[in-house]
């Protein structure tokens, strides 16, 4: 028995995971959701500016993170354009620059926000580096035009906005070292202020960040975007998500306890 | 149209996850048209954002309107081309210059702000809340934190330093080390158990949403 346990064909975990992602989102459960400091941290700042304040959106993430990032980004630019704050759109990816563009586009279209005066987006340069370097001195020696090719000067948006020091937040939408590239030479350099929303498997590596301050806040993954949608009060992709977690995430511990009781139980038969 | 690109999606993601019951040809096909997309999709997009307007628009401006001043990009766009006498192996030493230049500028850019941010900031946040517990402003439960952190810090160096025998005290310090490294491995894979289960949430949402309609 034991001996099968340990030997169970990788394919039946696949199957049950399955099970557990897919009987959920059937029956369309919903978990209550509580929301974490950091990403409270993160709301609290936004809520604090005044509208006509600037939000400078890194979307430094590619489709194979889209999963955990867009229903974040849609919660936080959503939160924006509600507040009357401007939204600042980059990357420093060449695979996200259409999702950046789409993802702005699609919410400033629920919100009601104008392209030019309420949000921009610059889409991507390459040279991580030299682009947040640059971007400290004139953003426009960095982009000279936005993504569609229209040059900044004749952006209403940008007309007030030459370095930093217009920006108000920072926030970076992560799943790789982006977020460390901004602390490194936007936060150290220029003292900008940055949040955070990244991908589960680098958030472990951001907190120390928040501890020293060179975060404002930090939001992780598909739970980070469930919390801020219920602050926003506005449930969506991630708070479904979330509730389907759940379920994969009890299968996941039931079969860590198993596997560690028959491993346990193998090595005493073996003593 | 839309429709279309809905049942292309869902066949790839059918090909993508074929591979968990075991290598196959749809696997390879899909995995095969996402690496070249991939890769065309990069060239075309850094030609238009990166090589257009930072290497082949100011030395036309500079040609066209007769601005000489904008030759000078000549001298970062020809060291760039040194890249590529890699191409030409009797002249491949040329390529030691870039590398030599980007290597040079890099860490002359990184260094100092990495040191600031990863060294100075960390053992500044580790040490500061000690003032703040002596300016007693700090609940038990946040000095506990503090002290637990700073146990944390000094026992997983101490794991990490590797000129003194893990003997004794310093062997028992680094065994109280490694609990704190597994802590944080731990967390590492409780969070990449989320984001990876979180990926397959929305493609199963997708099938059963978009693709199926049943939800």
């Amino acid at each position: 028995m034991i001996e099968k346990l340990m030997n169970i064909d990788r394919r039946i975990i696949f199957i049950l995971v399955a099970l557990a992602v897919i009987i959920p989102s059937l029956l369309e459960v919903n978990f209550p959701i509580t929301v974490s400091q950091p990403t409270r941290s993160t709301y609290d700042y936004i809520e604090a500016l005044p509208p006509g304040s600037t939000i400078m959106v890194g979307f430094n993430y590619g489709p194979s993170s889209l999963a955990e990032l867009h229903p974040m980004a849609k919660a936080v630019i959503y939160h924006c354009f509600q507040k009357k704050i401007r939204v600042i759109g980059m990357t420093l990816l060449a695979e996200a620059a259409t999702l950046g563009d789409n993802m702005l586009k699609d919410v400033a279209a629920e919100a009601g926000a104008v392209y030019g005066q309420d949000y921009a987006y610059l889409g991507f340069r390459p040279g991580a580096t030299q682009v947040l370097l640059g971007m400290g001195t004139a953003i426009d020696s960095v982009f000279e035009a936005d993504y569609a090719g229209t040059s900044l000067a004749e952006i209403p948006l940008m007309a007030d906005i030459t370095n930093y020091e217009q920006v108000d937040l920072v926030l970076d939408l992560a799943s790789g070292s982006s977020t460390e590239w901004w602390i490194t030479y936007t936060n150290t350099r220029y003292n900008q202020q940055i949040a955070a929303g990244v991908t589960g498997v680098i958030v472990s590596q951001m907190y120390p960040y928040l501890q020293t301050k060179q975060l404002v806040g930090l939001m992780p993954g598909l739970l980070g975007a469930a919390e801020y949608e219920k602050l926003i009060g506005m449930p969506a992709k991630g708070t479904e998500g979330m509730s389907i977690q759940s379920f994969a995430h009890l299968l996941v511990v039931g079969l860590v306890i198993l596997g560690n009781i028959a491993f346990f139980i193998q090595r005493r038969q073996g003593e | 149209m839309e429709l279309i690109g809905i049942w292309v999606a869902a066949m790839l993601t059918l090909c993508i996850y074929s591979f968990l019951y075991r290598d196959n040809p749809f696997y390879r096909f899909a995995e095969h048209l996402f690496v070249g997309i991939s890769v065309g999709y990069g060239i075309v997009l850094t030609y238009h954002q990166g090589f257009k307007p930072f290497a082949w628009n100011p030395l036309q401006e500079a040609v066209t309107e007769q601005e000489w001043i904008g030759l000078v990009r000549l001298i970062p766009i020809g060291i760039g081309v040194l890249f590529f006498a890699r191409l030409v192996p009797s002249q491949g030493w040329l390529i030691r210059y870039p590398i030599a230049i980007l290597i040079g500028v890099g860490s002359g850019l990184a260094i100092p702000n990495v040191m600031r941010a990863d060294i100075f900031e960390q053992v500044h946040g580790t040490l500061a809340p000690f003032a703040q517990i002596h300016a007693g402003e700090l609940s038990r439960f946040q000095i506990f934190g503090v002290v637990l952190m700073l146990i944390g810090v000094i026992s997983t160096l101490t794991y990490f330093f590797f000129s003194v025998e893990h003997r004794g005290v310093v062997g028992g310090v680094s065994k109280i080390g490694i609990v704190f490294l597994m802590i944080g491995f731990g967390s590492a894979f409780g969070n990449t158990v989320m984001g990876r289960v979180s990926l397959l949430i929305q493609r199963v949402d997708f099938l059963l949403h978009d693709w199926l309609h049943l939800i």
